[in-house]
């Protein structure tokens, strides 16, 4: 190896960064990382997206990271710059997205002296990162930030802190690049074990009620086609978790839609009836399961997850496969004794479609959001890549919002960040360039993140940010009415809100208003045809709408209230 | 049940701290933990003392084997081991019962590190059920403080076994 050239932590920095093939930073600079931003200054290999609060650098990493499968890089300077990116970096933990934040540090004889701008932003994010590194020596630099991208991306992802402080960025060492990096106590296992494979696919064939249980992993693996093609040739029912959307054609007829709290009629009613529960890199999420004693109680279940510690965590399983789940699908696949014979069962579940449809009042003639996500589904064929903030207006894109494409709902799972979806969608808008960008959010969640519409402005990012604008906070509101004897404690927004436009007004992006159902077809498709920079529409929604079914917190799927009307009416 | 947990992790910044933090992270209870330099220069092994049901232990076993730091995790509880644990009991004492602390001290078959004209100072080592039995006996006397090491255990070696040799019979 020819001796390498003697170059200060920056510059390895940089060195590091092009041999992993990093397009944008999401930053922040200050006085930790000067000497960074320093270089930076004639660096053209990647670009440097400045945003307007650190928080929003790690949701438009993510947003980036969802969109692509690529890893989502922040840079940030030390103390405040650092913590402001713990809400993010939660989130990333929560819902395995891969990004690595660079925080810079005080230097390295200062660290514990409460100097200025110090925060022990290692310690802070300790319990939710994969893993963090504080460089220590410069000759660290190369293999640390190589580490850090390996350990993002690579097994179930997560997001890794590399914590700089100022020295290490300013001293020299003679830099050496390494292709190779072992790490002793870290080898995800991708292959999953060939007999439990065999053993599933065997049983799979033989059910008499086959359900496939489609979580984020399928399409974190990138397991999509491999999942569409295993439905279909075996004729299987899917239904997905929020953050599995995406995976399995929406309106494909195999597609059952979301489960869980707010997931489909029919779908829940095969999850409690099913025979075998096939789950593919999901978690069994409170927010899934609901009571876990009275979660499929009476059906066999298989769990391919590629984190052993998913697997047994919240519901024991009775066939755990270990292993990255498109070559485990694959594997079954090409193991399937032959197709399950299972027409009664459809039968089943047609019935219960027809039972309980998806639907809502329009008696009134006035805006909903139900209607506006079907119009929106219509006008980009289900192919735009939604970014959602969290609230009601999630719950309705996952109910009406048919997605024909994996990475295309980008939403805070986990741990429901409210005001993700404005920086997300940014950051998504960088890595998507052939779909449209839509953000959703609600009043509430809009205003959390909204200085980032600068970043949009800046950027001329072609994103629409829709605004579902019902004067509340509309899921704690429903939840306050449904079981806080109606005490709307502080989530009525309506006299305090802003005027939207007018916001965006200010910022110079095209901004429209409306409450009729009549106008919203032309609005979308004025948004949409708008690609040269942000966009901005305020949907006044009826304010008392509830996003049903509803299974309640910690119940069973017995217990699903299916309409406001009668709410105390069990299924 | 209690589980003695042995784990090889890389003897790096914040290596324990993140053993540590998972524990409370996921809200696991500890009786002990304990770390120590091994055979190998960048690796240290901890022992974790913990009770829980088969689904808790295995959880904790999977979640310490995910963390990067982590070389090797090993459940000692399914093996045949070799558990120690080291106190040193400080008694004060009257005139009189010093002989009697001797002799507990000698059944328990410990040390007497320190002592002077109002306190004695025992070092007993031993599984951790024994330095129980000791800490009981002498807690009468009146134990003015106490210090315990914590377990560490190891594996036992595999015995062995030969083939008993047959009888032999003469051949007549």
């Amino acid at each position: 190896m020819a001796k390498s050239k003697k170059l200060t932590g920056a510059d390895i920095f940089f060195e590091a960064l092009k041999r992993e093939n990093v397009e944008y930073i999401f930053g922040y600079p200050g006085g930790a990382t000067l000497k960074i931003y320093e270089k930076l200054y004639d660096i053209d290999f990647l670009k440097h997206i400045l945003v307007r609060h650190e928080q929003g650098a790690t949701h438009m990493a993510e947003g980036y990271a969802k969109a692509t499968g690529k890893v989502g890089v922040v840079l940030v300077t030390s103390g405040p710059g650092a913590t402001n990116t713990v809400t993010g970096i939660a989130d990333a933990y929560m819902d395995s997205v891969p990004i690595v934040v660079f925080t810079g540090q005080v230097p390295t004889h200062l660290i514990g002296n409460d100097a200025f701008q110090e925060a022990d932003i290692i310690g802070i994010t300790r319990p939710i990162t994969k893993h963090s590194f504080l460089v220590r020596d410069v000759k660290d630099l190369a293999p640390t930030i190589r580490k850090a991208f390996y350990i993002a991306s690579s097994g179930r992802p997560g997001p890794v802190v590399v914590d700089l402080p100022k020295n290490m960025i300013n001293s020299e060492c003679e830099y050496e690049f390494t292709e190779k990096i072992t790490i002793r106590g870290y080898k995800p296992n991708y292959n999953g074990h060939l007999n439990q494979i065999k053993k599933a696919a065997k049983i799979i064939s033989e059910a008499k009620k086959p359900l496939l249980y489609v979580g984020g992993g399928v399409i974190m693996a990138d397991a999509a086609p491999e999942l569409t093609a295993f439905a279909r040739e075996f004729n299987l029912p899917v239904t997905m978790t929020l953050l599995g959307l995406g995976a399995f054609p929406g309106r494909d007829e195999l597609s059952l839609g979301m489960l869980g709290m707010h997931g489909t009629y029919w779908s829940n009613q095969a999850v409690n009836n099913c025979d075998l529960l096939v789950s593919l890199g999901a978690r069994f999420d409170d927010r899934v399961t609901g009571k876990v004693e009275t979660f499929a109680t009476q059906a066999y279940k298989i769990h391919v997850d590629i984190d052993p510690t998913a697997i047994d965590k919240n519901v024991l399983v009775d066939l755990p496969i270990v292993g990255d789940v498109k070559k485990v699908l694959k594997d079954l696949h090409s193991s399937m004794p032959g197709v399950p014979q299972i027409d009664d069962w459809w039968d089943e579940i047609n019935g219960w479609k027809e039972e309980c449809p998806m639907d809502y009042d329009v008696s009134d003639g006035k805006l909903r959001t139900q209607y506006i996500l079907e119009r929106l589904c219509e006008l980009t064929e289900g192919n735009a890549v939604v970014v959602s903030d969290v609230g009601q207006h999630q719950m309705y894109i996952a109910q009406y919002y048919k997605f024909n494409n994996p990475r295309s709902l980008l939403n805070s799972g986990g741990l429901g960040t409210m005001g993700f979806s404005v920086p997300a969608a940014i950051g998504a808008s960088f890595g998507v360039k052939d779909k449209p960008v839509i953000s959703i959010s609600g009043d509430g969640g809009f205003q959390m993140n909204i200085q980032e519409l600068i970043t949009a402005k800046a950027n001329k990012s072609p994103v629409t940010f829709i605004v579902i604008n019902n004067s509340f906070l509309g899921m704690v509101r429903q939840w306050q009415e449904l079981f806080h004897a109606e005490k709307y404690s502080f989530t009525d927004l309506g006299s305090s809100n802003p005027d939207f436009v007018k916001i965006g007004a200010a910022l110079g992006i095209p901004s429209w208003s409306t409450d009729k159902v009549s106008e919203v077809d032309t609005l979308l498709e004025k948004a949409l045809n708008t690609e040269d920079g942000p966009t901005l529409i305020e949907f006044k929604v009826v304010k008392e709408e509830m996003v049903f079914p509803m299974v309640p917190s910690g119940g069973s799927i017995s217990d699903m209230i299916l309409e406001r009307l009668n709410p105390k009416r069990m299924v | 049940m209690k589980h003695t947990i042995s784990l090889l992790v890389e003897n790096s910044f914040g290596a324990f701290d993140r053993v540590a933090t998972m524990f409370s992270a996921k809200g696991f209870n500890l009786h002990s933990i304990t770390i120590g330099e091994t055979e190998i220069q960048d690796i240290s092994r901890m022992t974790i003392v913990i009770s829980g049901d088969d689904q808790i232990i295995g959880q904790v076993v999977k979640q310490l084997n995910r963390l990067i730091d982590t070389v090797k995790v090993y459940d000692l509880t399914k093996n045949d081991r070799t558990e120690r644990e080291l106190a040193l009991i400080t008694v004060l004492y009257q005139k009189g019962v010093l002989e009697e602390l001797k002799n507990i001290n000698d059944i328990f078959r410990g040390k007497v590190v320190d002592i002077n004209n109002k306190s004695i100072t025992l070092e007993i080592t031993g599984p951790p059920a024994k330095i129980n039995a000791a800490v009981n006996v002498l807690m009468p006397y009146g134990i003015k403080e106490m210090a315990r090491s914590g377990t560490v255990a190891l594996k036992r070696g595999e015995q062995i076994r030969q083939p008993r040799k047959e009888l032999e019979t003469t051949k007549l």
